[in-house]
């Protein structure tokens, strides 16, 4: 089985975001795949919520696409299943805590575990809240991933000390979607975390390009990237997956070209 | 019971971004509740702004037209801003100026709390922001252009239904972009701990007042206090301070819409299930994958799809019933109170009333129920109007 940890271990890694069923399902099937080929390191799969109160227009949007399109999370783990018999890519899921709560917890660990699933993002599960799901994550061997933000101060030392797979920073205050800058105190967020924990660090929220990329990954231990990758996609609807592709080459190198 | 918790609901399933600023919140609040200086100031504040105490009325002509139980109606319409959202809206704006915020910002349905908000935000000197569904917008038409009199920008939300749910949505998302110096002036007794606990606590003066007023009027506890709920603040604020007397009855009211058997209601209590959303953990209308159901009501003020958890809590107890009122039973309400007492209530609070027509009745006429008439009714003459093909030319 995938372990989170090792997608760290060959160097930066690259994690590209898509909502699962955007805009359709057969679609993120082949992304997947086509993702992984161009060397997306762990690959972060969005089960679409109505109401997804962490992210911008562009998810916002994705949303409302995958759920339009008849997307359900049965619909999501069967879509996983046939992706295993094709790559063996490190995936994570994410989602909001009603979904999983209302799915089952036990029964949501239990399925992700099944196809390979090796951590779960749920972004309105806090410290003080994590007790809903990480008993069963833990049972299944699926990381809860944690998040952090710019506001979260003295908060990120125990964040981080009881953590597993890796921590997920939030560049800037506000929602996911591009931007121009960040805030200046990525860099320090990331300097606490590692002064609490060996944890990765990886960073998100707002990254679109190759330079901004490689100027994260000179601190941290890894870039997300969702709204820029799903605007693509808004953009070419089924034909997305040669831009999607060459997207994340160029990501992917920008990033590369660091270690060298 | 764990802190923030009402049995197994409540909590706070909120994105990190969010923790301090909440955790913040709640340590101010638990200071300043007990700080005399700040209680003087709310209970000034109530009293000489708001108009506070709201009167008890004996609706004696609407009584003997039922011909059953005494009906008293308990008349925060007569607040200023004119509903119950008021009570609510200065104790937080207080307590964000203590705090050092200057830039309000809440979610509005019918836009009572909208307009409740932007009224304290220009008394004290702050900016203000409203988010509003497009469909409500559109259909509280005239509370907008209050709100926007009152200094405030009205945001007019186009995501997902375009309703008190989305409008919620929308603040959140502007509060996790600028929390430094704003506060979310949440409106009911929902969102993330401290929200439903501190927004019961501006709202309890209600229940506080009924109680004295119907001591001091009758010499005895009512047998039955009614209010109508969408999140539950003006519910939780009637009910709260007859919760240990058990011998009172308390009914809340939610929007059946076209009725239970349709898709179109708000019936959340009779419809839906236990699950996670906007913060908290409390029953929610929604399928099976936990997507949150598209609800209507006529009431821009009931047509959310979750409740308080603290009324979710009070359910799973028996301590109190909930009931659902269809649009027509909420509408023929309101034309009837207004004809027989000159009274016209809001849409919302109509549904308190349909319940309190329905059980008066069939009580005796020694016996008393207490309907919140939680807000006034202008803003709803418009759509009433339409309704009845009447062309008001607004």
């Amino acid at each position: 089985m995938n372990k989170t940890s090792d997608v760290f271990k060959k160097g930066k890694a690259f994690i590209p975001f898509i909502t699962g069923g955007d805009p359709e399902l057969d679609l993120t099937e082949r992304l997947i795949v086509k993702m992984a080929e161009a060397g997306a390191d762990l690959i972060e799969i969005g089960i679409p919520f109505s109401d997804p109160v962490a992210e911008g227009p562009t998810i916002q949007k994705a949303n409302a696409r995958a759920l339009a399109s008849g997307t359900t999370t049965d619909g999501i783990f069967h879509m996983l299943e046939r992706v295993r018999e094709q790559t063996d890519i490190p995936l994570a899921l994410m989602t909001y805590a009603n979904p999983v709560f209302v799915y089952g917890a036990e029964k949501f660990m239990e399925r992700a575990a099944r196809a390979q699933v090796c951590a779960l993002i749920v972004p309105d599960l806090p410290l003080e809240e994590r007790g809903e799901l990480l008993p069963f994550c833990q049972e299944y061997g699926i990381d809860l991933i944690p998040l952090i933000a710019p506001t979260s101060q003295e908060r990120i030392s125990s964040i981080a000390k009881s953590a597993s797979g890796f921590v997920y920073c939030v560049s800037s205050l506000g929602v996911t979607g591009v931007r121009e800058d960040f805030s200046s105190s990525i860099e320090e967020m990331v300097d606490l975390v590692k002064k609490a924990s060996k944890i990765p660090c990886a960073v998100g929220f707002g990254v679109s390009t190759p330079d901004q990329a490689k100027k994260i990954a000179s601190f941290a231990d890894g870039v997300i990237v969702g709204s820029a990758i799903v605007q693509i996609i808004e953009e070419h609807g089924l034909e997305c997956i040669p831009y999607v592709k060459d997207y994340i080459r160029k990501m992917k190198k920008a990033i590369e070209s660091l270690e060298s | 019971m764990k802190k923030g918790r009402f049995h197994i609901f409540g909590g706070q399933y909120i994105p990190e971004t969010l923790m301090n600023p909440v955790i913040e919140l709640e340590k101010a609040y638990e200071y300043y509740k007990n700080n005399p200086q700040f209680i003087r100031e709310l209970d000034l504040l109530l009293k000489d702004y708001a108009g506070r105490p709201s009167l008890l009325y004996f609706a004696e002509k609407l009584s003997r037209d039922i011909g059953g139980a005494k009906i008293y109606l308990k008349r925060e319409d007569l607040n200023h801003t004119g509903s119950h959202k008021i009570n609510n809206v200065l104790g937080q704006a207080l307590l964000a100026k203590k705090m050092g915020k200057t830039r309000l910002i809440a979610e509005t349905g019918a836009g009572q709390h909208g307009v409740a908000t932007a009224t304290a935000a220009a008394l004290m000197g702050m900016e203000c922001q409203i988010f509003m569904g497009q469909e409500d917008t559109e259909r509280q038409a005239l509370n907008v252009f209050r709100m926007e009199l009152l200094g405030a920008k009205v945001h007019t939300v186009t995501s997902g239904t375009r309703t008190l749910k989305d409008a919620v949505n929308e603040t959140m998302r502007e509060w996790v972009s600028r929390v430094e110096d704003t506060h979310y002036v949440l409106g009911s007794v929902m969102g993330p701990h401290p929200f439903p606990t501190m927004v019961r606590d501006f709202q309890k003066i209600i229940g506080r007042e009924i109680k004295e007023q119907i001591l001091q009027a009758e010499g005895r506890l009512p047998h039955v206090v009614v209010a109508c709920i969408g999140g539950g603040s003006n519910a939780i604020g009637a009910f709260y301070e007859f919760i240990h007397d058990s011998e009172v009855t308390l009914i809340g009211c939610e929007a059946a819409g076209q009725g239970l058997d349709t898709a179109k209601n708000a019936a959340t209590m009779a419809k839906g299930t236990v699950g996670i959303f906007h913060g908290m953990k409390s029953y929610f209308c929604q399928d099976r994958d936990g997507q949150i159901a598209p609800v209507y009501s006529i009431s821009a003020g009931l047509d959310y799809p979750g409740v308080g958890p603290e009324h979710a809590m009070l359910r799973d107890m028996g301590r109190a019933q909930y009931v659902a009122i269809r649009d027509e039973e909420a509408v023929h309400a309101f034309e009837y109170l207004s004809r027989t007492e000159g009274i016209i209530p809001a849409i919302e609070s109509a549904h308190a009333l349909a319940q309190a027509i329905k059980i008066a009745g069939q009580m005796s006429p020694n016996q008393i129920v207490v309907v919140n008439l939680s807000g006034r009714g202008d803003k709803d003459v418009a759509q009433i109007a339409r309704l009845k093909g009447v062309n008001s030319h607004e």
